[in-house]
Formats: C-alpha cells, structure tokens, sequence
C-alpha cells in the first residue's frame, strides 16, 4: 500500500485515495473547435510511461480533494504531489 | 378516518446497534449535523454568524458550548449541533452571506456517532484503519475522514484513549459488528 | 521405543511436559518446545513425505522455513487442517495430529513411487513435449491423472472453522529477525526511545543464540546474554516483540506483512479467538536481519531420508537434544560442519568421518576435529549413497581419483557455505550485488528506507553480526554504534554453489537440485542444452525455485551450474526475483474478518425491518438489501409480483426507494453547473419543478439517470441510480474541482439522510393528501413533475410528484430516522384503499410496461441518448455539456448501424424470453449466426397478460413490425418488434 502525500492532509494510506489517471489532460475550454481527431486524442489517448508519471488522485476518503503527483512507475517513489492548477514541478 | 395530519412527529429511529455487553463502545444518538461548504472569504462571516471558529486548521475542530465544527476539507466543515438550536443555523448563515455563495446541507439522519473510550481502542481501530494513532501523528483534537474497514468514517480524537466515530447510517450495523468482534481480542 | 534419539539432558525443550502426538495414525511422544520435525527426528523417523514428481522417499533436511521436504497436513479435523506445513515450523502439542502428503496409500509403499522407476522419461519440461497430442486427451486425462500424481497437500474440503485479525502498525524501525544481528538492532533504536517493532519467526526470539552453547557476549554466555537483551526490550514502553510472526512480503514506501501465528501451537483450537493476525506494518525505517540459510550439496542420490543440513543437525542436538542418527558421516565445503561433527561426537555419536571437498581445512574447528581423532577425507566427494527409506551407506572418492570406498552411516549431514537470506530484500526492488569470495548475492543499494545485518548481509561472525545490527539499529534512529566483546565464536569459512564434481557420468545419476519441485542438476543442463540462456528461462523450464520454498535451498546452486556449463560468472548470469510470500500464509489472514455478513457491509434502509417483518424476500442491488417482493400466504414470486403489480395498476402500491442515489446541489452556479454536467437543460426549469435527467461520460455514453428537483433558485435535489451514487458523486467533484473551479456550487450526498417511499397508483393521492400538512397537492396545484416541500405524518417532508409505473404517483423523502414511522402512517391511511407494498420486481415490470430505460439493464456504457430515443431531452441551445462533444463526431454521425431500444412481443404469449438472450434475422443461418442485438429485459406483464421484451437492436428503429428470431435453449422464438411503450403510450395515466 502506498504513502500518498496529500497536499491538504500530508501522507496518508492509499486506502484513502481514489486513482484518477493521468493528470494534465487538458479538456478545451470550448471543445466545438476541437476536431474529430483532437477529441479521440482527449477522451483515449494517454501516455504510459515506465517511469515518471504525472497522475491525479483523490483523498476521496479524506479531504476529498483531487490532486496531482508525480509517480515513478517502476520504482513507485512519489517525488512530488501539488494541488490541482499549480505548475507539474 | 381519522385526521393523520396532526400526529406528534415520532420520534427518531437510529440503526439498531446489538448490545454486545462491550462497554468501551456507546452509540450516541440524535443530534443535528450539517455539511457546511464555502470559500476562505466567507469562512470569517460565516463563523461570527454561527458563533464558532471556522478558522481551524484543517482535520482539526473547535468545539463551543456543546457544539462543534470539524474542518474536514479545506472548504468543508461538518457542523455537530445540539438539536434544539438546530433551525437557527440556516437563517443565521442566510442573514449574514446574502450572496448565498454557500452550501449548508442538513446530513442529521445520514449519520450516527459512536463513542469509544478505552484504553485499547487506537488498536482496536487500527483493525480496520490503517491510521497511525500515535499521539505525535494523531494528537488530540484531531478529527479526520477515513475509512473502518470497508465503511467510511469521520473519526475525532477527543483524548488519548476516546474516540468519536462517526459512519453513515446503513454502515452502523456493520461498523459495529467489527468492533465488537475486534473489541474482544482486547478484552476489557 | 520412545524418544530413542533424545539426548539425556540439553537443549531447550522442557523434558518435564511430555506430549503425544501423531504422525500417519501413528502415535509419539515428544517434549513441549520441540517442532514436530525435532519430535519426529527424537523417535528416530526420518522418511516424512514423497518427493513432488518422482514420489521419491524424503526425509527432514532442515530445521527452519526452508524445508522443502518434510511438508505435513497438521488439524484435528478438516475445519481446522492445514497442508503444506514445514514440520521444521510446526511446534508440538499435546493431541497434535499430523499427516504426511504427496503418497498413496502410505509413505513406506507408495504406488506413485513408479515415477522414480521411469525417471529418465520425466525430465524437465516433459509436459511441454509429451502431452501434447491428442489435443482432447490432455484435458481429458493427461491433466487429471499429472494434477493427481504431483502436487501437495490436499485442500481441506469443509470451510476454515478458524477466525483471524488484521492489525495496521506504525514504527520508526521494523526489525525483521530476532537473532544477534536483529537484537542488537532493536537494542540500539529503542535506547534512542524510538518505536521499535521486533519480529521473529520462530517461537522464541533468539534465532542463532538458541543453539549456541560455546560464545560468550559482554561476559556472558550466550544463552543469558539472549535473556538479559529480550528483558531490556521488554522494559522500553515503545518495543513490540513479535514472536511466532514470519516477515513474508516487503510492499512499496516501507509496508511490510507479517503473519503472527498466534494459536496453532497451542492445541485445542479454540474458534473464538483469532488463530493468526495479519500485521501490515508502516515502517520509517526497516532493519532486515533475517540470517542465512545453509546450501545442501548437489551429489548423486542426496535426497535419502537421513540426508541433512549439517547446521540443522547440530540445532536439533544443541537446541532440542534430539541426534539425528548415531553414526553421521559429514560432508562438507565449509568449516562449520566440523562444529556439527564435534557436537555430535561430544553428544555420543560414532562419526563416521568428516568428507571435505577442499585440500584443506584448518580452521579453529577443523583443528578441534583433527584432535578429536575423527576421520577427515580432504580433496574428497561423495559419489553415491544407499539405503532404500532411509541413508545407509555413501561412497567416497578422493577428487584426484582412485578407489570408492564404502562408509556405512545412518545419516550425512551436508554443508555447502551459507546464502545470506536476500529475499525480502529483493522484493524491495533493492539491487544484489554479487560477492564472488563468498559465493554469494548481498544486498546492494536500496531502493527502500532499509538496512540489512548480520549474516544477511554476508557477515560471518557473531561479533560482526551483533555491531552490524546495532549499527543499523542506530542508524535508523541517529543512534550510537555499539561494540560487542564476543569471545569463543571463531569464525568459519568456506562453501561452494553448483554440481560436487566427482567421477560419475552426470546423466546416469539424479542429484538434486530443488528438492521441492525434483529438479536435478541434469534438468538444468538438459535447459541449456535446449537453447536457455537467462536464468528467468532456466527456472521456468526446469521449474527451480518456483516451489512454495521460494528456492531458499536451491538458486545458488542452479545458478552454479548454469555458470560452470555456460563458462559465464554467476555475477554475468545473475539472479532472479524473490517473490512474496517468504513462507506460505494461509488465506484466512488475507481475508481477516471479511467473511460471511461481514464480507462487505450489508447496508440496510430505515424500512427494512418493516420489510423483514413482513416476509420479503429481499435482493442484493450494490451493497444494498432490497425488498424484492412481499409474497402472501405462500405465493412464489410470479404471484406475488403479478399481485403486487394489478395492485399498483388498480388502487396504491408503497415502495421503499430510500436506495436512490441524492445529492444536494447548491450554489449560485448550481443550475449551469448541471447544464455542463447533463444533458438536459437547467437554466429554465422553475423552483419547484422536476426533469428526468441523463448523464453521461465524456465519451457520449449514458452512464447515469435520475429525477432532478428544483428545490429553489440555488438548490438541487438530484437523485441518481442506487448503484450509481458513489460513481456520480466522484464525477461531479472532478469536473468541479478540476474543469469548473469557478463555479460556486458544493456537493453533498443526501443518499441516507432521507428515507423515499414511494405511492404508486390511482388512489396514490387519496393516500398521501390526510397526512399532508402545509401543501396543496392536488392535481392542478402539483401536477406531475412538481415537487413541494411540507410536512407528512407531522414529518418535514421533500415530496415528489413523479412516478416510475406510468401510474399518479408521488415520493416521499422524509429524514431517514423517521422513514418506518412515516411509511406506517401511510400504511395506516392507505390500509381503506387496499394499499399494497411492493418490490423491485414489480418496479421493474412496471417500468418495462412504460418502456423506462434502467441504467446497467437497458444500457451497458456503449449506449448513447439516441440509441434509447432520448436525442429529444438534450438540450440543443447550451454550447457544452459532458459528452455533447463526443456525440458530435463523425463516426456517430455516419454509424448507420446502430443498436436501439426496442419492444419486442414474442408469438406465444406466454413465452417469457431470456435476458441477455440474442436477436437474429434468421434462426437456420449456420453458427456463429449474425447477431442483431439483445434482449435486456424481459417479463410477464401481469397488466397486458402476456409476455413483454425490451431489447437493444440493430436500426430498432426501423424494424418495427419486423419478425426476427430468438435462439433459445428450448428452441426458437419468433418475436415482432414494437415500440418499447407497452402500455399508455399517451401517458394519461400520469397525470391523474
């Protein structure tokens, strides 16, 4: 079980947390002027890094706030979690 | 047929809790709680109307004549009240943020608390929590959500060895079945 | 003959408390304190299992968690059996009842020991080559007969009668082993007051210290210093010294799982009490000092009965005061074998000679055996043994060359050096480093918060041991080091990995490898003469180290003779991954108390006891109980539900809906929050009013419906599906949170703060209006889709006017610690009206009469808002909401071919179709046919009086009136497509 560290709440269980894929897909502010082929990249495409992985979580048994970490998916060390709309450190 | 219209509202019927003899754990019954949600500009106004500090840290409550107000969230407080005063809370609030840029939602029959004192009980509760309840990592006054097992729960340290628990009404039965069972490797 | 091997006195058993136990149906006596190997040994039994594949007779190799022969099934009866046992592990009881496995009928004739007769046509990977034709016959019976032959222990055929406990822990420092190393570390981090858990396989702490009667620590003999160290752990408020609890898997970010057994060796089981606790312990930091574990050599014919460990036997004579024979001929490739020696020549035992495969030895404990006078063979092998149950005799030769000569011994006690014990280092993901003086993987850097010590570390004295733990005791703290005078433990060296070189030829002969599995040294060659190179290859063809055992006795060894064959260093081979668990842990640990009514919570409704008074039979939708229908005076669901729904249809039936998923939506933005979330249109709809609303993924498909209720300009009450609840919740927060941070508007789930009874039917008003206070609710003043807030039963009330039969119909949502006093005043009033209580059953027929879609039934995530006819609910003018998008692409666009709701009616009236049964055009078409679509729901409509069919069909849409076909199980069934509205097309009945 991992130590996830909420940016709210400081480390937790992963227990706590509720995945939330990938993070920093953007949905367009106005998606009528994003194409076919733009929405399909949305909505199915994701990277899937052996390594360093920006995802989201929620402390959905907790604070309840979604955020974002910094994952190595191989070695699973967590080297950065920051609160959604700050820059992917 | 008789008029039905005028009968005494009855009275509240929580979830049965089967008494199991373990005198550590107590179902405490009735009360009003409300979910209050707002922005940092309204936490001031909103505090002086209820005439409780919201400004606390968060997973940490304050506690005032016998009411109490958990910071869950940043922006969310669950407010424990004394039922009778517990129709003044929306207008006060309502008198005072009249931009309404607020959420107060009444969850008084959503959940029921259970109070546990005992010596074993940071054991006990780390059955199904995996918390740490050491009292550098969960001092008293710290009130969190969490999960019991498969059961969400909001669980407020009050002193070293008593806790409040809080879980959602059709969870009662099932909390309560674990602590039980848990309870007796720790016998009283 | 009792007891014949048991020395007179030593050892740590207690000779006062005498125990019976049985082993085959045949009864022993052993001492409290002793395993049921060292009880075993004690009563002169050796041979204890049959070998995996070759059914070769097997006798006790080891004394600890590497044993991979002597396997035993041990309970008093099958609720309380467990295969599998190591009988190394297992501590003796008085009534202890155990029994062999892997035999057939007994150990002494096993009728499966024909295998070892045909050997030569069971190498490795001989499954892969020699079942393979016909392809029938290998399920048919090559599997059977090969899953009969091989394998363990049989499972227990009655559920666990045990209960078990799972405990959450948290420390500054997990020490994994309670020997020198071990103890020291706990030592050092509890004196810097730091919490400090201690664990330790076996049932006392002590692990080396407990066969070590020569060294003396700090001025005190071994045995007492052990003593003095446990007391001051004992004395430090924050140490928690775990015995009987075995460190079986390191999980990511310092989270370990220890087994504690906690009743298994106390006998008599008793139910109530766990039998053993899952520990899943956060550590900031972990010391391992798990030890080492002694390698067997790899010559002909060294799996006899009587075959063992040289550092076992010495624990079983030091330890437990049992010999293992009388005449022990040694083997050896490290100095530690002379200490066994010498013990057991002190102890009484002829030693047959010491046969040492280097030209010399001349450490501390060789030079004591030399003055002993006990017959050493250097530069010597051992090319074969004898002995049919049981070792008789061995063969020795010198390397150089020359004569066999014969030694009758009743034992041969092998060392072939030490592996450090890497494993839960290595499932750490922390890096082995190869050290090639010892012949050994040693933990490199790691990729945990975590230090190794002691002999796991490839120390090799009990000083070194002893300062390493106290080193990285401290030093997980920011400790002190400590130093350790230690007098009389010299240090011993040597070893050796792969095949004893000898001069035999090596394909005539079986020298094993993997006692476990029966892999030879000849199957690992035969691997790389097929062509494997890496190591991950050569274990799963020849199946080395993938025994429960984990290869704790054989990788070094395998990796020996892959190095010597492919004339490549073991560092250049490398190893291959650890996997958890160390030992084997019984599920009941992992289920811990999730069993039964306690497998997942059984969430209940504030009516549900009126329900169960009454005799409903209820259903599991989600983790929720459900009345599924109130049968009376023993009618069967089809009466009871045809009942219930002429109820419905003709006077008022009471519903308990309390499941429905709520959650209140406030805020200014609430409204345009939940135009960007449905697909319907908010903005307009007035206070007081409600919509039917659809949601749904991002991708277009429909992932959730419910009635949405205005309550005022800035409050929503919406309700979701009852499985749905959790799911839609989540959803909302995150485009609240993460794409429309700017609206105020919060969430919160109301699902258990109301009761919702529903009152469906025509007197449905009749019903509701004597306990209305503070609303008019007739027709004109709340006309269907309206709701109003009031009091009902004198009980502040949301109620609905809405309904989900196609009858007038209202919900009642009231607090839920008042549902069952409300739902039996409107029982009370609607008791003159005949009212009726129904269940899921009869909600589902009825809204299948009206053709109202359920969410999961009607719809399975691939299904968009046009595809059930609902293209009309969206909201055409709003610029976005969830899944507008997707909808809008071309492939939706240009998909001609899509599946739509549709009725079907079956010819025969009173055929009720299958759900999820297929549609075809044509049902002679030869198979696979052509599916055009499915039923997904199915029913008798007790208010038609006949059979009615929804279903998902290919251009449903323009199918009506076709004739289509329904392959079922009892033939054919030929169907006409209708609309999916069966009954009141018009909707009149709503608005009553």
């Amino acid at each position: 079980m991992l130590l996830i560290p909420c940016p709210y709440c400081g480390n937790r269980p992963e227990i706590e947390f509720a995945y939330g894929g990938e993070a920093h897909v953007v949905r367009a502010a106005d998606p009528g002027q994003v194409d076919d082929a733009g929405w399909t990249e949305f909505l199915y495409c994701r990277n899937n890094p052996r390594g360093d992985h920006a995802e989201r979580w929620r402390h959905a048994y907790g604070c309840g706030r979604f955020f974002n970490v910094k994952r190595n998916t191989y070695t699973d060390h967590i080297e950065a979690s920051y609160r959604i709309g700050e820059t992917r450190p | 047929m008789a008029n039905l219209v005028h009968m005494v509202a009855p009275a509240r019927r929580v979830p049965p809790c089967a008494d199991t003899g373990d005198r550590r754990y107590t179902p405490v019954n009735g009360g009003a709680r409300f979910l209050l949600r707002l922005r940092e500009a309204a936490i001031g106004p909103a505090a002086e109307a209820l005439g409780i500090d919201l400004a606390v840290p968060l997973n940490r409550a304050s506690v005032v004549n016998s009411r109490g107000a958990m910071r869950l969230s940043p922006d969310e407080w669950l407010l424990l009240w004394p039922e009778t005063e517990a129709a003044s809370v929306a207008p006060l609030l309502a008198a005072r943020l009249t931009d309404r840029r607020y959420s107060l939602t009444d969850i008084s029959h959503r959940q029921t608390g259970l109070m546990l004192n005992g010596a074993a009980v940071p054991d006990i509760l780390n059955s199904g929590c995996a918390l740490d309840f050491d009292l550098a990592a969960f001092p008293v006054g710290m009130v969190t959500r969490t999960n019991f097992f498969k059961a969400e729960a909001v669980l407020w340290r009050q002193d070293e060895f008593s806790f409040y628990l809080e879980v959602w009404r059709s969870f009662v039965p099932y909390v309560w079945s674990l602590l039980s069972i848990v309870g007796r490797e720790y016998p009283e | 003959m009792t007891q014949a091997y048991r020395l007179a006195a030593g050892g740590r058993i207690d000779r006062s408390r005498t125990l019976g136990f049985s082993f085959d149906g045949k009864h022993y006596k052993g001492y409290q304190g002793d395993t049921l190997a060292s009880a075993l040994l004690a009563n002169g039994v050796h041979l204890v299992g049959r070998s995996f594949k070759y059914h070769r007779p097997r006798g006790i190799l080891s004394a600890g968690a590497e044993e991979p022969n002597a396997l035993a099934g041990v309970g008093c009866d099958d609720a309380h059996y467990t295969p599998n046992l190591r009988a190394t592990q297992v501590e003796l009881y008085d009534g202890l009842k155990a029994e062999s496995q892997n035999r057939s009928p007994s150990l002494v004739r096993d009728y499966g020991a024909v295998n070892d007769l045909l050997w030569r046509f069971f190498p490795a990977g001989f499954y892969y080559k020699t079942f393979m034709w016909p392809r029938k016959a290998w399920t048919k019976f090559f599997e059977p007969r090969i899953r009969e032959m091989a394998g363990l222990g049989r499972s227990p055929q009655t559920p666990d009668a045990a209960c078990y406990a799972q405990r959450f822990a948290h420390c500054d420092v997990l020490v994994i082993g309670a020997g020198p190393a071990g103890l020291a570390a706990a030592l050092a981090a509890a004196k810097t007051g730091a919490r400090v858990i201690l664990c330790d396989e076996q049932a006392e702490p002590g692990g080396s210290l407990l066969a070590e009667p020569d060294a003396v620590i700090d001025g005190l003999p071994a045995a007492d210093w052990l003593k003095a160290a446990l007391a001051q752990l004992a004395a430090f408020p924050k140490v928690k010294v775990l015995a009987r609890t075995i460190a079986f898997g390191y999980f990511p970010h310092n989270m370990l799982g220890l087994a504690e057994s906690l009743t298994d060796h106390a006998g008599e089981p008793d139910d109530t009490s766990p039998r053993g606790r899952l520990w899943q312990v956060r550590a900031k930091e972990v010391v391992i000092a798990a030890g080492a574990i002694e390698r067997p050599l790899v010559f002909p014919d060294n799996d006899r009965p009587g075959i063992m460990l040289a550092e076992a036997a010495r624990i079983y004579a030091e330890r437990y005061g049992v010999l293992p024979g009388r005449k022990p001929l040694v083997f050896t490739a490290h100095d530690s074998a002379y200490r066994t020696a010498l013990a057991l020549h002190r102890a009484g035992c002829a030693v047959a000679g010491i046969v040492d495969m280097r030209p010399a030895a001349d450490g501390p404990y060789a030079a004591a055996a030399r003055r002993a006078g006990l017959p050493i063979y250097l530069a010597s092998t051992v090319s074969g043994t004898g002995g049919r149950l049981r070792v008789a005799r061995a063969t020795v030769v010198s390397l150089a060359g020359g004569a066999e000569q014969r030694i009758d011994c009743d034992t041969i006690l092998m060392s072939g050096g030490f592996t450090p014990s890497v494993h839960l280092f290595s499932q750490s993901r922390g890096k082995l480093v190869f050290d090639a003086t010892l012949d050994a993987f040693l933990p490199g850097a790691p990729a945990e918060a975590c230090r190794v010590a002691g002999a796991g570390a490839g120390l090799q004295t009990l000083k070194e041991a002893l300062e390493s733990g106290a080193a990285a005791g401290a030093g997980a703290v920011g400790g002190a080091a400590v130093t350790y005078q230690v007098t009389n433990a010299p240090l011993a060296r040597g070893g050796f990995i792969g095949v004893v070189p000898g001069h035999v030829d090596p394909t005539s002969v079986r020298a094993f490898v993997d006692y476990q599995n029966d892999v030879t040294a000849k199957d690992v060659s035969l691997a790389l003469r097929e062509g494997m190179r890496s190591v991950e290859h050569v274990k799963r063809f020849t199946t080395t180290g993938m025994a429960t055992d984990q290869g704790k006795l054989s990788n070094m060894n395998a990796l020996g003779i892959m190095s010597a064959e492919l004339g490549k260093p073991v560092s250049a081979i490398g190893t291959t991954t650890f996997r958890m668990p160390y030992t084997p842990v019984p599920f009941g640990y992992f289920a811990g108390y999730a069993r039964g009514e306690l497998f997942e919570p059984e969430r209940r409704t504030a009516i549900h006891g009126w329900a169960a008074e009454r005799g409903a039979v209820f259903e599991d939708v989600g983790l929720w109980k459900r009345a599924r229908y109130f049968p009376q005076g023993g009618e069967d669901m089809r009466a009871a539900v045809a009942r219930e729904c002429r109820a419905v249809r003709g006077g008022v039936g009471i519903f308990d809906a309390s499941t429905l998923g709520k959650i209140e939506v406030v805020g200014p933005d609430a409204a345009e929050f939940l135009n960007r979330m449905y697909i319907n249109a908010w903005t307009k709809l007035q206070p007081g009013r409600l919509r039917y609303g659809i949601l749904l993924r991002e991708d277009g498909f429909i992932i959730d419906d419910g009635v949405i209720g205005r309550v005022s300009e800035t409050c929503f009450h919406v309700t979701t599906t009852t499985g749905g609840a959790p799911r839609v919740l989540a959803m909302m927060e995150d485009y609240l949170q993460t794409e429309f941070p700017e609206l105020d508007v919060w969430l919160t789930s109301t699902t258990e703060q109301y009761a919702v009874i529903a009152l469906q039917g025509p007197l449905a008003r009749q019903v509701i209006e004597p306990l209305v206070e503070g609303a008019d609710i007739s027709a004109k003043a709340m006309p269907h889709m309206s709701m109003v807030e009031c009091r009902i039963a004198g009980v502040p009330a949301r109620l609905f006017r809405v309904s989900f039969t196609g009858e007038l119909g209202f919900e009642i949502n009231v607090p839920a610690d008042y549902g069952r006093s409300v739902w039996e005043a409107l029982m009370e009033s609607g008791l003159a009206h005949g009212i009726t209580p129904y269940g899921t059953e009869t909600m589902h027929v009825l809204r299948a009469e009206k053709g109202y879609i359920i969410v999961g039934q009607e719809t399975d995530g691939t299904v968009t808002p046009a595809d059930v006819g609902y293209s009309g609910m969206i909201g055409k003018a709003k610029p976005d909401f969830v899944g507008k998008r997707a909808l809008a692409r071309e492939a939706f666009a240009t998909q001609t071919n899509r599946k739509q709701l549709v009725g079907l009616l079956t010819a025969d009236p009173a055929l009720v179709l299958e759900e999820g049964a297929h549609i075809v055009a044509d049902p002679a078409q030869p198979k696979p046919m052509t599916m055009l679509g499915h039923i997904t729901s199915s029913y008798w409509s007790e208010t038609l009086g006949r059979s009615i069919a929804l279903a998902l069909l290919r251009d449903g849409a323009a199918r009506t009136g076709e004739t289509l076909h329904v392959p079922l199980e009892s033939g054919d069934a030929r169907v006409t497509v209708v609309s999916s509205v069966f009954y009141d097309p018009e909707g009149v009945r709503l608005n009553g």
